[in-house]
């Protein structure tokens, strides 16, 4: 599967956050990196939807669909800012 | 309240095809009208979704290449393997409806009131929502100078050929076509690199807003060249999509 950035998850995250994400920061809970969801990498060959940080690959979201219903886990985030990265 | 749109809340809805054409033999622009569309910024996205008569669906994003204000719009390059893209491109026709949802999106966005200048890099595909940033420049009045670079491989995989040629004051085009040139080619023939973006690149004391979209490596290679360029690393906006190889 090719590598694709979190701004093609824009509407999934705007879905479940009732927000636009890609602009948030997100820290990465493994290596402290933070980085706007846009510039993070998105995976979707799999089973749901794998956002990782691009610094040390770790996983920082994933959203599958069981039901018609999103399972959100963003165990891989210490903290999602929406005001976005500083400057 | 059931079928009332609320404000802020994204919901699918039908759009119809009102025009599209080819840009080269693998992708096409089509042309929708939304029925309650809340207005874009050039650089977002829509969601397109197809749905197969077993109920199975796939959903795909696209950059919008139109500007705001301007019919909706996607640029769609033909995936052979893709499950959503040889549709687009192959079957859909004008006055078919399309489940879509949009727009979508925040970061790689560009409006007048942001400035520049603004140096613009395109890998293939990749230049869609550049356009969409241009034509919103001509739209909005902005006189923000531009420097657009463009890689493609052949003269026949250049999407938007026509209304790139097309002179704008402020705005300059710089092609780079990495494996087939046309006779008599006076543009770049290799794939951008650090000395190529030396040379189309606004120097980094103008203080430029960089917007680079392609396929990974591409983008890799143009963020991380700009930036040792110093270049303001909060100034340069990536896209990247698979795409199809190299360019």
């Amino acid at each position: 599967m090719d590598e694709l950035d979190g701004n093609r998850a824009a509407g999934l995250l705007q879905e479940v956050f009732g927000a636009e994400m890609t602009t948030a920061a997100a820290t990465c809970a493994s290596c402290g990196s933070v980085a706007p969801i846009g510039e993070s990498d998105l995976y979707l060959g799999g089973p749901g939807t794998v956002i990782r940080c691009r610094t040390c690959t770790s996983i920082l979201i994933v959203i599958t669909q069981v039901r018609g219903m999103n399972c959100v886990d963003l165990m891989g985030m210490r903290a999602l800012d929406t005001e976005g990265t500083p400057g | 309240m059931e079928g009332t749109a609320v404000p802020g809340r994204l919901t699918w809805q039908v759009a119809t095809v009102t025009a599209a054409r080819w840009e080269t033999p693998s992708v096409r622009t089509i042309e929708l009208d939304v029925p309650s569309w809340t207005g874009h910024r050039a650089g977002q996205h829509l969601d397109v979704r197809l749905t197969a008569e077993d109920g199975y669906s796939a959903e795909r994003s696209y950059s919008i290449a139109s500007a705001a204000g301007e019919q909706v719009a996607i640029t769609v390059e033909r995936l052979d393997d893709g499950e959503v893209s040889p549709y687009l491109t192959d079957e859909l026709r004008v006055g078919d409806q399309l489940e879509m949802r949009g727009p979508v999106g925040g970061y790689f966005v560009w409006e007048a009131a942001d400035g520049g200048p603004l140096i613009l890099v395109g890998g293939g595909s990749g230049i869609v929502p550049l356009r969409a940033i241009l034509r919103e420049r001509e739209r909005a009045g902005s006189d923000v100078p531009v420097r657009l670079l463009y890689s493609a491989r052949t003269p026949s995989d250049l999407i938007y050929r026509d209304e790139l040629a097309i002179h704008r004051d402020g705005v300059e085009v710089f092609y780079t076509l990495t494996r087939e040139q046309p006779a008599g080619w006076a543009g770049y023939t290799r794939r951008v690199d650090r000395p190529l973006l030396a040379e189309t690149a606004w120097p980094a004391g103008k203080n430029p807003l960089a917007f680079v979209c392609g396929p990974t490596s591409f983008v890799e290679i143009v963020a991380s060249g700009l930036v040792a360029l110093d270049y303001q690393p909060d100034r340069v906006k990536t896209e990247r999509f698979g795409g199809t190889g190299e360019r």
